[in-house]
């Protein structure tokens, strides 16, 4: 249960962060920690107390099946990771760009627009 | 073999083979994005009442491989998404031509339109993730585009709250995961309906779940109070762009998301307590953003500003029509009343979908004529342009709830719907909101259409016909769909209203 709540205290720092924050990078760093929290939360998902890779060899037993992690999780991660390196890519491009025309990046000197 | 996977297929080869032919060149872009929109749009029409049927990718079957499911609501959406989409490519070949980097532009736009088409077929929530993901990266790098000061800042607001959403989203699905077992829609509500509906109350986990996927889901739908980022993403983009924002990129990643994960997957049952709450929150929700969408664009002089509220307040009536229906369902009220709510929901979406593309290109033909967005520097339009402010004029009617155009019917439904449901409260807010929604439209006839020639309109001359065609085509969708509805518009609306209804029903389809 611990691991949770710490894993809830983990995404809500991140979303404070990408909040309070008035500098757009702080900004993404904020959200790639929220991101790296939900990657967190899924693993813990998946996880098992000496747990064994989910391989089935020769001469296995059923008692050896239940000792298996869960392997989804895992994969839903990675698929997660990829995704989560793409928007960061994307990002850090916005904020180079921000920085060029702006000349800041603070974000109370950039908003123009009012929402 | 059947082909829904072609539906991600087709946009996804010719978002990848765009920009490497795009070297070479110079036209791949315009060519291949015009053919493979056309084949969507063709086969998304052709779609129209065949049976439903599930798609096993790779030959697995659900619940262990990932199903392409394609029912009522997924034809709905699907021939929405690509027919706006094809309009809106036609209206970017000459529009666009002002803009560098095109075979990237053209890239993203059938990326977009792929992770739509992927959203709207998947039967597996991981699956729905990724390709709104996909969705959402293309949109968010099409609204910063032009790459101005303005552009980008609403690029990276969109960005950011974006990819909160998709945070949120994927927190979600690991619980459904951690909670049921399966990823597979079907399955888990197999599943949670097993466990749940005997208990009469749903596991604490599966309710945060539910928040999550509501918060996730209404920021990507753009449903105030979680609305900030619309108003200034839609204006800032290109006016395709816009079109396909407002038209179809937050009703198939927001509203269709809505319907299938709480409909399907957590499902409307009179015996769970609280299935009331979820039902509550859309209506909640619904009428916040009717209210607050319709008020703040009475007092915009930005023409695509005041287009993009006006979007805010009618996919709150798209959300109380659906909301409604399911309060019907979770307290056991009669399923033809539910029927009736969820049918005025799915019609407003579809003609939402219609007009308020039309309405975005309108804006984009005239800005590339007058080269200015500013209300109070226009007036008298009608005489330099006759096919826009036509086409304008209709589509304002429209949407403004006039008889006997389309935007009328799908109204009134949903208002008979409400009353019936005696929500008398919400009926008049919906009903004054409803005049609110003609006093806007009313000024954007005063102020751009009719009046004496004025302003940045004395140099306007009328666009090419590559731009006012598609124009017109909307226009006739928006005035076909009101007056058509009893000879083909059932055919799209009613299997959609009865896929939603029965959740038994999509369980049986996916898992056989």
């Amino acid at each position: 249960m611990t691991v949770y709540f710490l894993c809830a205290v983990l995404l809500t720092m991140g979303l404070y962060c990408l909040v309070a924050k008035k500098n757009i990078v702080k900004k993404v760093i904020g959200l790639v920690i929220m991101d790296y929290a939900v990657n967190l939360y899924l693993i813990i998902v998946g996880y098992k107390k000496g747990g064994v890779a989910p391989v089935i060899e020769r001469g296995m037993n059923s008692s050896m099946l239940e000792r298996f992690v869960d392997p989804l999780p895992q994969a839903l991660v990675l698929t997660s990771i990829v995704i989560g390196l793409g928007v960061l890519a994307l990002m850090v491009a916005m904020c180079i760009r921000i920085y060029e025309r702006h000349g800041t990046f603070d974000m109370s000197q950039i908003s123009k627009l009012r929402g | 073999m059947s082909p829904v996977p072609l539906f991600v297929a087709i946009p996804l080869g010719a978002a990848f083979l765009i920009p490497m032919l795009g070297i070479w060149w110079k036209k791949s872009g315009e060519v291949l994005a015009a053919l493979s929109t056309v084949i969507l749009a063709v086969m998304a029409i052709l779609s129209i009442g065949s049976t439903a049927v599930t798609h096993h990718m790779g030959g697995w079957a659900p619940p262990v491989g990932i199903a392409l499911v394609s029912d009522g609501l997924t034809v709905l959406l699907l021939i929405a998404v690509n027919v706006v989409a094809f309009l809106c490519i036609l209206f970017s070949l000459k529009y666009m031509t002002a803009y560098s980097g095109l075979p990237k532009y053209y890239s993203l736009f059938m990326l977009m339109v792929a992770g739509m088409n992927g959203v709207v077929v998947s039967g597996d929530l991981f699956n729905l993730y990724v390709f709104l993901e996909i969705a959402s990266i293309a949109s968010y790098a099409l609204v910063a585009f032009g790459t101005e000061a303005d552009e980008l800042e609403a690029g990276f607001k969109y960005l950011v709250l974006g990819s909160v959403a998709s945070v949120m989203i994927l927190f979600a699905i690991g619980t459904v995961y951690a909670v049921t077992g399966t990823l597979n829609m079907a399955d888990a509500a197999r599943e949670i309906s097993l466990r749940f509906s005997g208990a009469g109350a749903m596991n604490p986990a599966l309710l945060l779940a539910a928040a999550m996927f509501l918060m996730g889901f209404s920021l990507k739908a753009a449903l105030v109070p979680f609305h900030a980022w619309l108003p200034d993403a839609h204006p800032s983009a290109p006016a395709p762009i816009s079109a396909m924002l407002s038209g179809v990129v937050i009703k198939s990643l927001g509203v269709y998301a809505i319907c299938r994960v709480f409909f399907h997957v957590f499902g409307f049952d009179p015996n769970v307590t609280s299935s009331v709450i979820l039902a509550n929150s859309m209506i909640w929700l619904a009428v916040l953003s009717i209210i607050i969408g319709g008020l703040v664009a009475v007092g915009q002089w930005d023409y695509k500003r005041l287009l993009a509220y006006s979007s805010i307040g009618q996919v709150g009536y798209v959300i109380l029509g659906l909301g409604v229906g399911a309060r019907v369902l979770a307290t056991g009220g009669p399923r033809s009343l539910a029927a009736l709510a969820i049918l005025g929901g799915l019609f407003h979406l579809l003609n939402h979908a219609a007009f308020k593309s039309l309405l975005f290109l309108s804006s984009g033909a005239i800005q590339h004529a007058t080269g200015t967005r500013d209300m109070k520097q226009m007036g008298g339009l009608r005489d330099k342009m006759p096919i826009t402010s036509a086409t304008t004029n209709l589509a304002a009617l429209s949407i403004s709830g006039v008889p006997p155009f389309s935007g009328f019917w799908s109204k009134l439904i949903i208002l008979i719907a409400v009353v019936k449901a005696e929500h008398y409260v919400v009926a008049g807010i919906a009903i004054v909101m409803a005049f609110v929604t003609l006093v806007y439209y009313v000024k954007v006839q005063r102020e751009i259409i009719f009046g004496s020639v004025r302003g940045a309109v004395e140099k306007a001359k009328e666009v090419p016909a590559a731009m006012y065609v598609p124009l017109i085509i909307l226009a006739i969708v928006c005035v076909g769909f009101g007056l058509l509805y009893p000879v083909f518009g059932y055919r799209i609306l009613e299997p959609a209203r009865d896929a939603l209804l029965n959740g038994a029903e999509y369980v049986k389809l996916v898992l056989g």
